[in-house]
């Protein structure tokens, strides 16, 4: 007899392998999201979910787009540079419908001041004040434009 | 025009094929965005960070970030001279209200350093995930698949700045996208946007004409943990050697 005699068991055992190789593949196919592997060991659509988030910031180019008073005024001060949110807050709601949402009234006691109040920690070339003893409560807008803050370039009130 | 059976079914596939790959570069928010054109970074210029905090509370509004968390956070270093290898660092809040002022005269020298995630394009973060739920996007983002992520926080542990934590409700890992949702749409990102002296700039290394390579040649620029070697993206401008 042939040493192959009882090959049989071994088909059989290799079937039930194919068969269970088979399941896996089926499973897995199941299993891992569509896009996994597209561009790296991830799931590629995680991109497109994380890029769809909502913004809460319009950017300083919604802002001038209406508001070109404004964008005159601030080009001659030192203020050029500090866009519209870093102070006014976020205002995408607000730029998507100007009408039924309008910014809040801002409060300069708190707003100037959280730049503006001295420490010896901030850069020298940085304008600093005392608030006390610089305006002794008069609010910062009495004396400057916050649009073009210094008073001797035309852009006080 | 006459297209027999078997050219229609030759056909057919190819123009799938053809639609997936049109498809494929493109997150679906933002339809003119190509990921291939772009290699996002930051810049951060130590010495025009007056540690107002309004990148903190951008990045916190924009972002939903949980409180007691930051995605940014500010660090106000004191450096004495007598002690220039252990310097006194103060982070209140995240710095997300400022900093206590400081008297004149102060021993040593003070600055902030803002941080945030580096965006390491070797990063360790990411390596050390078991399930491929945070990767390097082809634009060279470091992002979470949140809707992935088991919450074991091995790459809260892995990431060498500190930039990482478990969001508390989620229970997922949270960090910077570098606001990914903003940048794909051609905005910076809120703390960029919100920086009132430019300290912060997003750049972009594969635009030539992005400033960012002038000021690389002709500044003494750092990143954070050199010897780490994970390729961060967050550049230092005068960056003090005492900062860790």
């Amino acid at each position: 007899m042939s040493v192959f005699k009882d090959a049989g068991h071994l088909f059989r055992f290799a079937g039930l392998f194919v068969i269970a190789f088979i399941v896996f593949l089926v499973i897995r196919g199941y299993v891992v999201p569509k896009t996994f592997g597209k561009y790296g060991h991830y799931r590629a659509a995680a991109i497109g979910e994380i890029a769809a988030h909502p913004i809460k910031y319009a950017g300083h180019q919604a802002c001038e787009s209406c508001h070109t008073d404004i964008v005159t005024v601030k080009q001659k001060g030192m203020h050029a540079h500090v866009n519209c949110e870093a102070c006014h807050g976020a205002l995408a709601a607000h730029a998507n419908d100007p009408t039924s949402v309008q910014p809040a009234k801002l409060d300069t006691a708190t707003l100037c001041i959280r730049c503006h109040s001295a420490s010896a920690a901030r850069p020298k070339d940085f304008p600093q004040v005392d608030a006390a003893e610089h305006s002794n409560g008069v609010p910062c807008e009495t004396c400057h434009n916050p649009h073009s803050p210094a008073i001797d370039a035309g852009g006080a009130k | 025009m006459n297209i027999t059976r078997r050219q229609l079914l030759i056909l057919l596939p190819a123009a799938a094929v053809a639609w997936e790959s049109v498809l494929a570069a493109t997150p679906e928010s933002s339809p003119n965005y190509n990921m291939t054109d772009h290699w996002w970074g930051m810049l951060i210029d130590i010495p025009k960070c007056i540690g107002c905090g309004n990148c903190v509370r951008a990045c916190a509004t924009e972002n939903d970030v949980p409180e007691g968390h930051f995605r940014t956070w500010v660090e106000r270093y004191h450096v004495s001279d007598w002690n220039l290898t252990n310097p006194e660092v103060i982070s209140p809040d995240g710095g997300k209200e400022g900093f206590p002022a400081v008297k004149d005269d102060p021993d040593g020298k003070y600055f902030f350093v803002p941080k945030l995630c580096n965006q390491c394009a070797d990063s360790p973060c990411t390596q050390v995930c078991p399930v491929g739920a945070t990767f390097i996007s082809p634009d060279g983002v470091v992002l979470i698949d949140q809707k992935y992520c088991l919450g074991c926080a091995y790459c809260v542990q892995a990431c060498p700045y500190g930039c990482r934590y478990i969001h508390p409700e989620k229970k997922v890992a949270d960090k910077c996208t570098l606001c990914y949702h903003r940048i794909t749409k051609g905005l910076t990102t809120a703390c960029c946007e919100n920086c009132p002296t430019g300290a912060r700039q997003l750049v972009d290394l594969k635009n030539p004409k992005d400033p960012i390579h002038e000021f690389l040649k002709t500044h003494s620029v750092q990143v954070l943990k050199p010897q780490m070697a994970t390729g961060a993206k967050v550049f230092y401008n005068a960056l003090d050697g005492s900062v860790r």
